[in-house]
């Protein structure tokens, strides 16, 4: 079966789903919550994880879909049966040097750089690590010289957690330039009807964006740290410009200094929550265990977390 | 025989610039004529690709060795194509001393 969607994503997958329709027919727009931050390892997967873990002891549907595709890591908090495998494809072209009248169009439509091209050595190709896929050179192409291919450039796994929860993650192939492309397609996936929880890559470049713009509430996990600070405020410009709801978690809140929270008072940004740096966190953490599911105090802190991103996210 | 140097600036006394995709100028020098000719590079500020922008550059002017600091990965590949010789120094020198390197070997 191959599913095109509009964003010229193609997706491969052996198992037909007969109830496709039915689906569509019956779904309601879920909320989608990104767990997001600028800088890494502040503690999105922490958040992630710990969000799944008490919603689904709440018996309430919800699927989590691990978007860093370039370094999944929430699989090593669950335990699930693998029931899909899908292929992300994009399209990239080829030239046919037998058709090719060395014009050097195509050449000239790529923004890229992605056509190599000496008109004096009649040589041209395709440099595919830099291709967008965007088919200006097959519109450039007036010599129908340019075909296009498929290529691999990652997988979407989806794990059945239990009876309405499912665990989603994207993963690109090693040296595939921009991982987007699995990002949106693992997005996609997620048909969940009530809660979808994102867990973005860090940083605030094309993965980051793309994963927080289908967002309808994002969380960010910030540190007390100069380079936490840092990274924070670019996060939060980008989240200003889309005009996406955020609220704010700092994580290893003993850390540090105190220019977050100042910053976060003086523009008015909701502190969410605060998890202090302890050891013991990290070393259930370390071992791909959920510390809501060890300690009722944190199990009871992650609901009331819940409940206040409820409250936002409220249509 | 021709080869590029990449530089810092337009002049002689200009440091060899430390990269060759994203290199302010290619000094392209003819070792049989002794003309030289700096080049301002294009692609400096190429959000992508800027490596085979230059490498295009350099090969529609039949150069056979190109001398630099660091050269990307993905360049490589592209030279040894064309059969251009990556000479990648080490230290920093101006484009008159790596001229008369060329010049000495």
């Amino acid at each position: 079966m191959i599913i095109k969607s509009d964003t010229g994503i193609i997706t491969n997958t052996d198992t037909p789903n007969l109830i496709d329709s039915q689906k569509v027919s019956m779904r309601k727009n879920p909320v989608k919550i990104a767990i997001a931050s600028g800088k890494g390892g502040t503690g999105k997967t922490f958040i992630s994880t710990n969000l799944f873990a008490i919603l689904s002891q709440q018996n309430i549907p919800v699927s989590l879909v691990d978007c860093d595709a370039e370094e999944p890591n929430d699989h090593f908090f669950f335990i699930g049966d693998l029931i899909e495998e899908k292929v992300v494809t994009v399209r990239i072209p080829s030239i046919n040097s037998e058709s090719c009248r060395f014009c050097g169009k195509c050449h000239e439509y790529c923004n890229y750089n992605a056509i190599f091209y000496l008109p004096m050595h009649h040589q041209i190709s395709v440099l595919e690590e830099l291709c967008h896929s965007c088919g200006a050179c097959l519109v450039a192409c007036g010599h129908h010289a340019i075909t296009e291919k498929e290529m691999n450039i990652g997988h979407i796994r989806t794990f059945f957690i239990k009876e309405g929860n499912s665990f989603i993650e994207a993963r690109v192939n090693i040296g595939v330039y921009s991982p987007v492309n699995v990002i949106k397609a693992a997005i996609k996936e997620a048909d969940n009807q009530n809660i979808i929880l994102l867990d973005s890559p860090p940083g605030t470049s094309c993965p980051f964006i793309h994963t927080v713009a289908t967002a309808d509430y994002v969380v960010l996990v910030a540190e007390p740290t100069p380079f936490g600070m840092s990274d924070f405020k670019k996060s939060i410009e980008v989240l200003k410009k889309l005009n996406k709801p955020y609220g704010v978690i700092i994580n290893k809140s003993t850390l540090g200094n105190r220019n977050l929270y100042e910053y976060i008072e003086q523009e008015q940004i909701e502190l969410l929550m605060e998890i202090p740096y302890e050891s013991e966190i990290a070393v259930s953490y370390s071992e791909g265990k959920i510390i809501s599911d060890l300690h009722p105090k944190w199990h009871k802190r992650f609901e009331i977390l819940y409940e206040q991103i409820k409250e936002k996210t409220c249509k | 025989m021709k080869v590029a140097i990449t530089s810092t600036g337009n002049s002689l006394i200009s440091k060899v610039d430390q990269r060759f995709g994203r290199c302010a100028y290619f000094v392209i020098y003819d070792t049989v004529t002794k003309a030289m000719e700096f080049i301002p590079n294009a692609g400096i500020h190429a959000e992508e690709g800027a490596g085979s922008a230059a490498v295009q550059l350099i090969a529609s002017r039949k150069v056979e060795k190109i001398v630099s600091v660091e050269f990307g990965f993905k360049v490589k590949p592209l030279l040894d194509s064309l059969k251009i010789q990556m000479i990648s120094i080490k230290g920093e020198h101006t484009v008159q001393e790596i001229i008369d390197m060329i010049e000495k070997s």
